[in-house]
């Protein structure tokens, strides 16, 4: 327990064991227990192949399956003030941002992108729950704003994937704020008659439900998807019994008059594209016609780096 | 008789013993206290005066939640004439943790709303701690929707522990009653004031205090989550609660300087549930400050002030 130890040598370790393959080619599907090979389960946009159970995929991955092509432009989002509250719980805050910036390789828990989708133009915002939790502080706010000003800009609809624990604890009243902050930025959008359809995956819960993830002219979740204000354990504890099976799912919420629709992962894509036009007034998508997604992390790499050129894409509007 | 908090024991204990002084007094008629009882008088004052120098925030948290603090409905009779209660949200039920309708804060009509958490068993039950349901979020918007039609202030009074947490409250839509009352709040061409006067607890308070001026009395507090439910999840332990009060930054003191909040309202020593009046009337005082602070600006700019104030939130940090 000193600093050799601590610090010196997981840095040692982190240049020798940087390797090109994945660390582990095996996923266990958390729901059947499947062991599932890495490719299979990528192929399958980490939806279990045997028992459909939907697993986490980071905003990269999404929006690669998303925009046609899977190519797709990033939006610039202003990095807030790092730790507003100088907030230390067992850690220190900036500690567990670092750490989760060098697990994600993303630098906060929302992406935000431009692109095609079935030759639609949108504008998209994806959360992150490997990134502490998702959950929502200044930075996520920040993402929302800037997404819904360049949706607005560029007069296209924002299509937004929720997943978070709620609200970032660490930033305190700041992140509360995050509330009302987002609800203006979708009260641009809805006044410039722009749809804002929001997709609710595994799990929303806390403050981004009570927000943004409430608030869309259509809302779509992924099956079995967890959808709540308080979480299943706080009610227990609260009133004291049992939950049915099933409480809080997007079934549930599909039942109960929050949702319109639960879709999976892989219809997705088709779904959104089929809204979208309808909402914007345009013909049905040619399917035949679209370019396959291609699924390569290298088309949209080769992409991002023009992500600091707008230019190129600002004028196809 | 004030309930006492536990860090407030020394005190009980002396004000215990100037009460004992003057019982006996009182039986005994040729007894003479008053000097003694005077003299542990000054003593308790000391240490009121000593403990709520600088509460700590957990400290607060407690004053905050105190029984016998002064709740909305005991605002609500003080501070305004003809009140006349609006209840339900036309959907399903009416929530009685939240309590409001038309009234008249010198002589100005408004719409005052309020989270109310009861004074005694029987009510404290009945307003359900105060935690709303979405019934309650649901009236509130409604009654927002009439003041804005006719043109009324609004006044909200933040007091609430969070949203419940329910089966049927979750089943009817928790996280959307909220997400739209916020978004009333937002949308709204008429003034909106709103005082946190005890627990402004998460999402359950925004809802209310999305405003064009916020104001919290001196020892209330306003939070993302409770100090034991953050404890509990980022300290493993919920009897935390002290460290994660202090790192929650959820003081008007801190709030006010992270320009959340537009103004403290000073309470009277010892907390407003020690008099209850003057923390009343200066509560009173500043919400006629803040309505007369926007009574010159039409809807558009009163939507767009709102507007610029949360965009704009955060952007400084606590150390500046």
């Amino acid at each position: 327990m000193n600093w050799i130890t601590n610090y010196v040598r997981p840095r040692i370790n982190s240049i020798f064991s940087r390797r090109e393959t994945p660390d582990n080619l095996w996923t266990k599907c958390p729901e059947c227990g499947t062991m599932l090979f890495h490719r299979e389960v990528s192929d399958n946009l980490n939806v279990c192949t045997n028992c459909d159970h939907h697993m986490h995929i980071t905003p990269r991955d999404r929006f690669i399956a998303l925009f046609d092509g899977g190519t797709f432009t990033e939006v610039a989002v202003t990095a807030p003030e790092p730790d507003p509250l100088n907030f230390r719980d067992q850690k220190r805050y900036p500690d567990r941002l670092r750490a989760a910036q060098k697990e994600t390789a993303e630098a906060e828990a929302m992406l935000v992108a431009r692109g095609d989708l079935g030759r639609t133009p949108i504008v998209a915002a994806a959360q992150d729950f490997s990134f502490m939790a998702g959950s929502m502080g200044m930075y996520v706010g920040n993402a929302i704003i800037a997404a819904a000003r360049e949706a607005v800009k560029l007069k296209r609809p924002l299509i937004l994937f929720s997943a978070a624990g709620g609200a970032r604890m660490q930033e305190g009243i700041l992140s509360l704020m995050q509330m009302p902050r987002t609800t203006v930025a979708l009260q641009m959008l809805k006044e410039a008659g722009l749809p804002y359809i929001v997709v609710l995956t595994h799990p929303t819960t806390g403050g981004v439900t009570a927000s943004y993830a409430m608030l869309g002219d259509v809302h779509i979740a992924e099956p079995n998807a967890l959808i709540c204000f308080a979480g299943p354990r706080v009610i227990e504890q609260t009133i004291r019994e049992k939950l049915p099976e099933g409480f809080q799912r997007a079934e549930y919420l599909l039942d109960h008059g929050m949702l319109d629709r639960v879709t999976h992962r892989l219809k997705m894509r088709d779904e959104l594209i089929t809204i979208t036009r309808m909402l914007l007034n345009l013909p049905p998508a040619v399917r035949a016609d679209l370019p396959p997604p291609d699924k390569t992390a290298e088309a949209a790499e080769a992409v991002l780096e023009e992500a600091a050129d707008p230019a190129p894409d600002a004028s196809d509007k | 008789m004030t309930q006492y908090m536990d860090f407030e024991k020394p005190l009980a204990e002396i004000e215990g013993k100037a009460e004992e002084l003057r019982a006996l007094a009182r039986t005994n008629e040729e007894m003479d206290v008053t000097e003694e009882a005077s003299a542990l008088d000054t003593k308790a004052r000391a240490i009121l005066e000593e403990l709520y120098k600088s509460l700590s925030p957990w400290r607060k948290c407690q004053v905050a939640r105190h029984p016998e603090r002064p709740h909305c409905k005991d605002y609500i009779d003080a501070l305004f004439t003809e009140y006349t209660p609006l209840a339900g949200d036309r959907n399903f039920a009416d929530d009685h943790a939240v309590m409001g309708g038309l009234a008249r804060i010198k002589d100005t009509p408004v719409m005052v709303i309020g989270h109310e958490k009861g004074h005694d068993t029987k009510s404290r039950i009945e307003r359900n701690f105060g935690m709303a349901r979405p019934e309650g979020y649901r009236k509130a918007i409604r009654l927002m929707d009439i003041a804005h039609r006719f043109g009324l202030p609004v006044v909200t009074l933040v007091d609430t522990p969070g949203a419940y947490p329910g089966k049927g409250a979750e089943e009817r839509g928790q996280s959307e009653a909220i997400a739209r009352a916020t978004e009333k709040c937002l949308q709204i061409g008429v003034p909106l004031v709103s005082v946190v006067i005890g627990e402004g607890g998460s999402g359950g308070a925004v809802a209310f205090a999305t405003a064009n001026r916020v104001a919290m009395l001196e020892h209330s507090v306003y939070s993302v989550i409770s100090p034991e439910g953050c404890a509990s999840i980022l300290w493993k332990d919920a009897e935390k609660m002290r460290e994660a009060a202090e790192a929650l930054r959820l003081t008007a003191q801190d709030l006010k300087k992270l320009g959340v909040i537009d103004r403290i309202i000073p309470e009277p020593l010892g907390g407003a549930h020690r008099d209850a009046e003057t923390s009343i009337a200066a509560v009173g005082r500043a919400i006629n400050d803040m309505l007369s602070e926007l009574s010159s600006k039409d809807p558009d700019a009163l939507i767009a002030d709102r507007r610029t104030k949360f965009l704009n939130l955060g952007s400084q940090g606590l150390a500046a």
